[in-house]
């Protein structure tokens, strides 16, 4: 089955970052008619009948949102994108910049937003300068000002670099962020678009998520909706990343492929003499999955999390990480542990102490240090910060089952590796630490 | 030493772009860390003073920010660690920096010019094994492109 390529049609034009290039290929062209013939309500409504959900991670139904946010308000933009296993939004910046830019102006122009920031992670030094080339583009192209085109609309785009926290993708997070605070998210209600910013109503956005708006209004919601199921309509551009033959970059429709058919039939499979072992689904947070388990449908209604399905898993960010017999589990779980106990904002104690024990306990059974009793503790640590694909949490934000999660996840679909590390007192698989470079990659890098 | 006039000039600028000039506060620390090298105590309370905010507070957002940095440091070399990187050989790529530059993670080089890092994901893992030398992103590393940036480095 081919791409349905939205998002990534125009990564492979040259000069696409190029304003010009980008309006010959019928570039901001919903965006000026929508600013000559529609109301932002127009707007709002048809960004509702698409059914277009966000992309970062959470799912939500955008247009739900919008009709809660008041005139006059701050878009904060989230190009913070840090999940382990995704790296669609640094493509979509750097390959396409004036797309995601006209995503903005178009949530701008409905929201009746006339100041949006992008928090764009400052690690994308490139992605930076190249959204900061296409503002300035703009606004040369009467596209951004005090009077858009003449439309009376007035907007100013500014970009924002952040200092390299992932918390800062949570949505209060970002705004205590931008507002030159640490990046600690905050209790809602009330809601960011009643207490946002600088006293003032805010919402935040992911930039894939804005990124299909031109698309929504230059084809119509109907021919959006076609795509993908009914509750989850339209595409995802999938990260495919680790021990495949082609990693990469893959935009599917929502439901037309499964798991195993992403891993082997776009990915290749398994390298030449290697067999696959585990996938992470949706990101580092989301709980690994065995190889029997992949025939299950990419779309998020099939799963336990976000969709209420059957399958027991969370679907996450579309962050697929592929993992051969080369690899330990307990090693696996190791790294994931490291990542988010340096990233724990440390603001509730569950995951400002939770997260370093968890770590901590995993690396002694690693190491062959592991106790009989090891097993039971940190699975049991894990469920009281938040158990496994369920709503409660012992935290504030969403982090809590970022680590949470994954660790029961591993324990969960490799109990009998984590067994054997603490009965032989040492690491039982030969582990591949050397350099590995992929047959090709998906698209250009 | 107080910061050079036009590099205040600068934060004021960025200071006024935002509706509180508090929200300057990330902008500026990159700016004066990159003129700088690295965020002083003394630099912090310049900062402190620009933006109109208590030390303490700047203090508290420095030492939150993975991205700022108190101590000195060489060319910063920073090779990502995080699950597909460490998959994709990142272990491999430490070792030949290790060798090649004669310095451990997390240390500077004796002549001060080198700094060698992990850093957690930086959003390129379809690429990896990946790392960032003054800012720039190398990817699909071998230990031959190691060697070469390593060469260029000189």
């Amino acid at each position: 089955m081919p791409e349905t390529r939205l998002l990534l049609a125009g990564i492979d034009i040259p000069d696409i970052e190029h304003i010009e290039t980008y309006i010959r290929g019928g570039g901001y062209a919903a965006f000026a008619e929508i600013l000559r013939e529609s109301t932002p309500e127009e707007v709002v409504e048809k960004v509702a009948d698409s059914g277009l959900r966000d992309r970062g991670g959470r799912w939500y139904l955008v247009a739900e949102r919008w009709h809660q946010m008041p005139k006059g308000g701050i878009l904060c933009v989230e190009a913070n994108e840090s999940e382990p296993g995704t790296f669609r939004d640094r493509k979509l910046i750097e390959r396409d910049p004036h797309q995601v830019l006209e995503g903005m102006l178009i949530a701008a122009f409905a929201l009746g937003v006339h100041e949006v920031f992008v928090y764009i992670r400052c690690e994308m030094v490139r992605g930076r300068q190249l959204l900061e080339e296409a503002v300035e583009q703009a606004y040369a192209h009467g596209w951004l000002g005090a009077d858009v085109l003449g439309s009376g609309f007035g907007l100013e785009v500014s970009i924002h670099p952040g200092a390299g926290a992932y918390i800062a993708g949570e949505e209060t997070a970002i705004l205590n962020s931008l507002a030159g605070h640490r990046a600690e998210p905050r209790a809602q209600p009330p809601f960011t678009w009643e207490q946002g910013v600088w006293g003032r109503p805010a919402l935040v956005e992911n930039i894939g998520t804005l990124a299909y708006l031109p698309h929504i209004l230059r084809r119509g919601s109907a021919a959006f909706r076609a795509l993908g199921t009914e509750r989850y309509p339209g595409t995802l551009v999938f990260c495919l990343s680790g021990h495949v033959r082609r990693p990469g970059l893959y935009e599917l429709a929502l439901g037309d492929v499964t798991l195993r058919e992403l891993v082997y039939d776009y990915g290749g499979g398994p390298r030449e003499g290697h067999e696959l072992k585990a996938v992470i689904p949706g990101g580092g947070s989301s709980p690994v999955l065995r190889p029997e388990q992949l025939d299950v449908r990419l779309s998020p209604e099939d799963w336990v999390v976000p969709g209420g399905g059957e399958f027991p898993g969370a679907f996450g960010t579309g962050g697929v990480i592929a993992m051969d017999e080369t690899t330990c589990m307990v090693d696996a779980a190791l790294n994931l542990l490291d990542f988010y106990a340096g990233e724990s904002c440390g603001k509730c104690p569950p995951c400002r102490q939770g997260s370093p024990w968890l770590r901590d306990i995993v690396r002694r059974i690693e190491e062959g240090n592991g106790r009989e009793e090891d097993l039971e503790l940190v699975y049991s640590v894990a469920e009281q910060v938040a158990p496994l694909l369920s709503e409660q949490r012992a935290t504030l934000c969403d982090f809590g089952q970022a680590f949470a999660w994954p660790l029961q996840g591993f324990i969960r679909a490799f109990a009998d590796e984590f067994e054997a590390h603490i009965r032989e007192g040492r690491c039982p698989i030969e582990t591949d630490y050397s350099i590995k470079v992929p047959e090709t990659v998906s698209v250009r890098f | 030493m107080p910061l050079q006039p036009v590099l205040v000039e600068q934060c004021a600028r960025l200071a006024a772009a935002y509706p509180e000039s508090s929200a300057a506060l990330l902008p500026v620390l990159h700016l004066v860390q990159k003129a700088e090298g690295h965020l002083s105590v003394a630099v912090l309370e310049e900062v402190a003073s620009l933006l109109g905010l208590p030390p303490a507070q700047v203090w508290g957002v420095v030492s939150f920010y993975p991205a700022f940095r108190t101590q000195k440091t060489g060319r910063l070399i920073q090779v990502c660690t995080t699950l597909t990187c460490a998959l994709m050989g990142a272990g491999e790529v430490l070792s030949c920096l290790r060798s090649r530059l004669g310095i451990e993670v997390g240390k500077t080089s004796a002549d001060g010019r080198f700094t060698l890092e992990e850093v957690r994901c930086l959003a390129s893992c379809a690429t990896a094994p990946v790392m960032v030398v003054d800012g720039q992103l190398h990817q699909s590393l071998t230990s031959e492109r190691i060697d070469q940036i390593v060469e260029r480095l000189d």
